[in-house]
């Protein structure tokens, strides 16, 4: 047990220092891998939890994926690094009193005796066979399918849109249709004309 | 082994014995696995350029060679070329985030090395037996692009910030096909543990491997992964006619070489996972009497190898992709037939007994 709580702490702290950081660097790519940074020592605290699922689809969905498209973006802005730190002080008083609500609602949650955790059974080890990724995808396709299926409509719903917002037919583009190009024939595009040879004086 | 567990115990006790017995063992095992691989990794270049020089009618490199011995000529090569980047300086250019920049070829060597623990090299050799080994590997092969688009951003310079930017998109948009491929087979094999992966396949013969059944996915995964790893006839992330060398433009020396370990790693770790996954992995092609006495590691070195020389034959005779006709591939090409294949998969799982054994199917599902 000794070593996992060694592991857990070094964890946290990782996690909490990189996520200080997301907030607190100036430059904006730094701060996005801080971010990468805590995602994955993230997904190593659930892997601690024997959730490997939802760690490794953390890892695979928002640090290949999420966070890839990001960067790319955040690195092609050309941000002004001086004019980011203006309105600081000016705005400061409002996020402290948001995090002040957060930290209150937090600590009435887990502190208090509303939550009742110590009436939850502290969660078994399971088995070294026992497969997470299985009996997640058994609940999502058989108790939470409506859920799951209505989750996966609202994001098609929101992938079509975006496409339909963007997508401008360009009449002046030179691209042109594979289908069509492989499609041409020798004798559509090419004459051949016999001509005299020439001497050479 | 029991042997050395009990030295262990005998001398750190039996609490911190156990423990440090995993590690010992297991840091032994990494490194039976990461040296083996670099060393594959310089003579896969080596075996490239003898490939493909001979398809040019050339010789290739044919001078260094170990103590002299004649025959040897141009083994030498890969250790002289680590030897001379080794020994170059590593600039960095004025302008350039050293930290990130020196960052760079770490993080693009880390998951190629990292994705290696749970690929089984027979039933029972493998370092992390996990039960959710496909999804790891295609998590680790994720992250790889970092190690790219940080290159190109950290060097400061335009060429180098075009290849990454080209890289970026292209292995996000290959990555999808090529997860929908696996979907396929972690449908027919109903396990995302690679060690059941290949044992699904056993039956016999070849005809049992899943190349039969899902040979459409077994192209969409061998292209995506050729894509994945930047490699011609995709290699528009370092197309030197067009951006100079891309990504890598302004590394020299040693992290210039990290990055090189990287990719060709990556290519084995493709060919590897393409072998397990449909080519029967350590599985002999016909289970009788000269083929199962050659044990299986043997075999599945032997389909990496194909799967290899495969990638070096492209490089050779293939023009280099358009970016667009990249894009368009991997999208409305590649996404589409696997989506079908999916559902078509799915249909025939579902059909009744009796409609399955009208048709050869049942040897599949």
């Amino acid at each position: 047990m000794i070593f996992q709580d060694i592991i857990f702490y070094i964890f946290s702290a990782i996690l909490i220092a990189s996520a200080l950081g997301v907030i607190t660097v100036r430059n904006p790519v730094n701060s996005a891998l801080l971010l990468v940074l805590s995602f994955v020592t993230c997904a190593g605290l659930w892997l601690l939890l024997e959730a490997e699922f939802l760690a490794i689809a953390l890892v695979l969905v928002y640090v290949g994926a999420v966070m890839v498209l990001f960067l790319f973006v955040v690195m092609m802005l050309d941000i002004n690094l001086d004019r980011l730190r203006e309105g600081f002080w000016k705005w400061f008083p409002f996020g402290a009193l948001i995090s002040l609500v957060m930290v209150v609602e937090i600590s009435m949650v887990l502190m208090g005796k509303y939550f009742g955790l110590e009436e939850m059974p502290i969660p078994r080890p399971h088995e070294a066979d026992y497969s997470n990724t299985r009996e997640l995808g058994r609940l999502i396709y058989t108790e939470y399918v409506y859920a799951f299926e209505l989750a996966a409509v609202l994001l098609l719903v929101a992938m079509v849109s975006a496409i339909a917002l963007t997508l401008r037919h360009r009449e002046d583009k030179k691209s042109t249709d594979p289908a069509k190009q492989v499609q041409v024939k020798k004798e559509d595009r090419l004459r051949m004309v016999s001509m005299q040879a020439e001497k050479k004086e | 082994m029991e042997y050395f567990q009990q030295q262990f115990i005998a001398i750190f006790g039996a609490e911190w014995g156990v423990m440090l017995y995993a590690f010992a063992s297991n840091m032994t095992f990494i490194f039976a696995i990461v040296i083996p691989l670099l060393l594959g990794v310089a003579y896969l270049t080596f075996a490239e350029r003898k490939i493909i020089a001979y398809m040019q009618i050339r010789v290739g490199p044919n001078r260094v060679t170990f103590f002299g011995i004649p025959w040897l000529r141009g083994w030498g090569q890969p250790i002289a070329d680590a030897v001379k980047a080794i020994m170059k300086e590593i600039v960095i250019p004025t302008g350039a985030n050293k930290f990130l920049f020196v960052l760079a070829p770490v993080l693009a060597i880390m998951p190629a090395l990292a994705a290696w623990a749970v690929i089984p090299f027979s039933p029972e050799l493998v370092l992390a037996d996990i039960n959710a080994g496909l999804l790891y590997i295609l998590a680790m092969t994720s992250m790889g692009i970092y190690g790219i688009i940080i290159a190109g951003w950290a060097s400061n310079s335009k060429y180098a910030f075009l290849g990454a930017m080209r890289s970026a998109a292209q292995v996000v948009s290959y990555e999808l096909a090529m997860g929908f491929a696996l979907v396929c087979v972690l449908m027919m094999s109903q396990s995302l543990n690679l060690g059941d992966i290949v044992n699904g396949q056993q039956g016999g013969s070849f005809l049992n491997w899943y190349l039969i059944p899902l040979f459409p996915m077994f192209l969409v995964y061998l292209i995506s992964g050729v894509a994945e790893t930047n490699r011609a006839p995709f290699d528009v992330a370092e197309g030197e006619s067009e951006i100079v060398a891309g990504f890598h433009v302004d590394y020299s020396g040693m992290a210039f070489t990290v990055f090189f370990l990287a990719e060709y790693s990556n290519m084995i770790l493709v060919a590897t996972l393409t072998s397990i996954m449909f080519l029967g992995g350590w599985l002999p092609p016909i289970d009788m009497a000269p083929f199962t006495m050659i044990p299986g590691f043997v075999w599945l070195l032997l389909k990496i190898a194909f799967i290899l020389f495969l990638f070096l034959w492209f490089r050779a005779t293939f023009p280099r992709y358009r970016y667009d006709q990249i894009m368009r591939l991997g999208w409305k090409v590649f996404i589409p037939i696997t989506l079908i294949w999916i559902v078509l998969l799915g249909t025939i799982m579902q059909l009744p007994e009796s409609i399955r054994n009208i048709f050869p199917l049942s040897i599949w599902f």
